[in-house]
């Protein structure tokens, strides 16, 4: 997003402080409480326009996973790239989609994203080099690796981050991924969201190691484990892996533990879990709600300053919807474009 | 023969488009199992390897799913490799990262990134490798809106269609019969492009349209060349790409001969053989027809593996021949 801060300016009190606060100045932090509101009301507006009839289909919401998405990225450049998930709202906007083009691609209108062909789950911004959210489960891993193979080639410095959820852990796409991914050493962070089920299977009834993280042992790498819903935690460990991989160090497995707070998809009964599991996380465990406090105890921002956040993001999603609604939607004789590369 | 045009075979073709393409381009480059200093499965790769490097003829892990994927992200940022199925049945295990994601990506992004990509399968059946390395699956891939799929036939095609595949800015799907390997043929020097989605009529005839692909178009020709003997006049159309077919050239064979049979090696039911039969019955070359259509195509089992099984299984040139005879003498 932009460059750390000089340490020399730290004085004695911030020096103590968590990585974050030690690392970005306070306008950047303010943008980063910013992004996180706007991935949660942008959540919220798309769920209530789908309650209203407006978006079909399905989606997959990440609200409460907010501060794994915001820590990823805060190292990443424009030009570094991302694979994402069936769960990839967060990170589109993490990278820096614009929110109003993404519910325009919600509502299936040409003025989104994909031209109304792919939706929630195939949400992507390449000019942010968002190379897609992927109804596959880990169908992005190997493309990111990918990616990462043509940085290298092509010696450009660029670095991918592969999100993928928990579920993902046990797909063979995930270890073909990594393998190759290490012995060529690629500029590649593979990212596990571990929210602790995979749609209703809970990680410990579906996968035989307790931390995913444990899985990067098994392909030479660094495998990291952060509170996915601490953002200066995540953001930590996102750059010591970019680090790791602009050196030409290779890949680093990082897994954010966090939870989500709505179902898996709009199908989602809820019976896999308790609601006081749920309560729990969202009342002791929230991403903003621990974000906020320490931006306060830090004096970055105050109540007044919060609140000013919090309107601008209401104000952003809301004219976001009415773009997408006053957007066209596709020609139904335009159907066929985009299956190949037109040639001129 | 042009003084630049040579004999070789269909596998030093393939090589020889391989180095020109990397020679042209710094973004081509090989993956596959075994494609570097073993030479690939088939010696289709050979010494590529010492020309060009490790970095460019890339051995991967036995790991078709991921490999795939990741020939599909390098094409998409920026690469153009060419990606090796040691055999072809192994696309069963990239089938994921081929349908799903190099077939759709284009069109799930609303045209903002292109795939070119392309992929090598060594199919059919032929070696006594039996069920699992032996099929012919390029229909399953024909059947995905996104990928070509193209069969080339000789040499000089076999060059000049993966020269276009490389040029290609999407998904490309080769299959290579292995027995096709060795077979030798003119072949020009330097670059040129055999067009994708063009068929090519083989051998000119007024009686009956067979439509081959692969190997079956030579066991057509050689088919057509012993039923010349008895006043049999065969129109051979190698079919070459099955996605996008091009059916302009069969039809107008079709209308000028008003007889049809289908030769190919994959199995029968669901296959291009039904592809083209519905094609022509959907064409107004059906009003020319003087007889059924005929399909030739590979049993309903899996490729066994004793050898008489295993030609058994797969249309030969008597069954070629005894086909053609009974459309034409209307014995059917």
């Amino acid at each position: 997003m932009a460059s750390p801060r000089k340490i020399a300016v730290m004085d004695e009190a911030q020096a103590n402080q968590p990585f974050a606060y030690r690392h970005y100045s306070p306008e950047q932090l303010r943008e980063v409480l910013r992004k996180m509101y706007l991935i949660r009301r942008f959540e919220e507006g798309a769920e209530d326009s789908y309650m209203r009839g407006l978006i079909h289909g399905t989606m997959h919401l990440s609200i409460g996973q907010e501060a794994t998405a915001t820590g990823i990225c805060m190292p990443l450049t424009d030009a570094d790239q991302i694979t994402s998930t069936h769960r990839g709202h967060g990170h589109c906007i993490a990278k820096g989609a614009e929110v109003k083009r993404m519910f325009a691609e919600f509502f299936g209108k040409t003025t989104g994203y994909c031209k109304g062909r792919g939706g929630s789950m195939h949400i992507a911004d390449v000019s942010k080099g968002n190379l897609g959210a992927n109804g596959i489960v880990a169908g992005g891993i190997p493309i990111a690796v990918g990616a990462a193979l043509t940085a290298k080639k092509m010696k450009n410095g660029k670095v991918v981050v592969s999100f993928f959820g928990d579920g993902a852990n046990n797909e063979g796409a995930f270890h073909e991924a990594l393998n190759m991914a290490a012995i060529w050493k690629l500029p590649v962070i593979f990212v596990c969201e571990n929210n602790g089920y995979g749609m209703s299977t809970s990680t410990a009834r579906s996968t035989a190691v307790k931390n995913i993280a444990e899985r990067a042992a098994a392909y030479a790498m660094p495998g990291v484990i952060v509170d996915g819903n601490n953002f200066s935690e995540v953001a930590e460990a996102s750059h010591a892996a970019v680090e790791r991989a602009r050196a030409g160090e290779g890949p680093t497995l990082i897994e954010a533990k966090t939870y989500r707070y709505r179902g898996h998809s709009k199908s989602d009964r809820n019976r896999y879990r308790t609601k006081a599991e749920i309560e729990d996380w969202v009342e002791h465990r929230d991403p903003i709600d621990h974000f906020e406090a320490e931006l306060k105890e830090f004096g970055i921002i105050d109540d007044k300053g919060i609140e000013a956040v919090r309107e601008a993001v209401k104000k952003e999603i809301a004219e976001g919807i009415e773009f997408a609604k006053d957007s066209p939607a596709p020609d139904i004789r335009d159907h066929a474009d985009f299956v190949y590369t037109e040639v001129a | 023969m042009d003084a630049s045009v040579r004999e070789l075979s269909y596998a030093q073709a393939i090589q020889e488009a391989m180095a020109l393409a990397m020679e042209a381009d710094e973004r081509v480059f090989l993956m596959g199992e075994d494609i570097g200093v073993y030479g690939g499965a088939f010696q289709v790769t050979g010494d590529l390897v010492e020309r060009f490097g490790a970095d460019r003829v890339m051995d991967t892990p036995i790991s078709e799913l991921g490999g795939a994927g990741v020939a599909v992200g390098a094409a998409v940022t920026g690469m153009r490799p060419i990606f090796e199925f040691q055999f072809s049945d192994f696309a069963t295990l990239g089938m994921e990262q081929i349908v799903n994601q190099a077939a759709k990506m284009r069109f799930m992004l609303g045209g903002e990134v292109s795939v070119p990509l392309v992929m090598r399968f060594p199919a059919g059946s032929g070696t006594g490798a039996a069920a699992q390395h032996s099929q012919s699956l390029e229909a399953w891939l024909g059947h995905v809106p996104g990928l070509k799929v193209i069969q080339p036939a000789t040499p000089h095609d076999a060059k000049g269609m993966l020269l276009a595949a490389v040029a290609d800015p999407d998904p490309v799907m080769i299959f290579e019969h292995k027995l096709l390997y060795k077979m030798k043929g003119p072949v020009p020097e330097g670059h040129y492009t055999v067009p994708i989605g063009k068929a090519e009529i083989r051998r000119e005839g007024s009686d009956l349209t067979i439509v081959a692909t692969s190997i079956m178009v030579h066991k057509a020709l050689e088919a057509a060349e012993a039923l010349a003997g008895e006043g049999i006049d065969i129109e051979v159309v190698d079919l070459r790409t099955i996605r996008p077919m091009d059916k302009r050239t069969v039809i107008d064979s079709v209308k000028k001969t008003s007889r049809l049979l289908c030769v190919y090696e994959a199995v029968k039911t669901l296959g291009i053989g039904a592809e083209v039969s519905a094609m022509i019955a959907e064409s107004e070359a059906f009003d020319y027809l003087d007889a059924p259509i005929v399909r030739l195509g590979g049993a309903e089992t899996p490729i066994p593996y004793n050898p008489e099984l295993e030609k058994a299984t797969v249309p030969q040139v008597p069954d070629i021949v005894a086909a053609a005879r009974d459309l034409v003498t209307g014995h059917r």
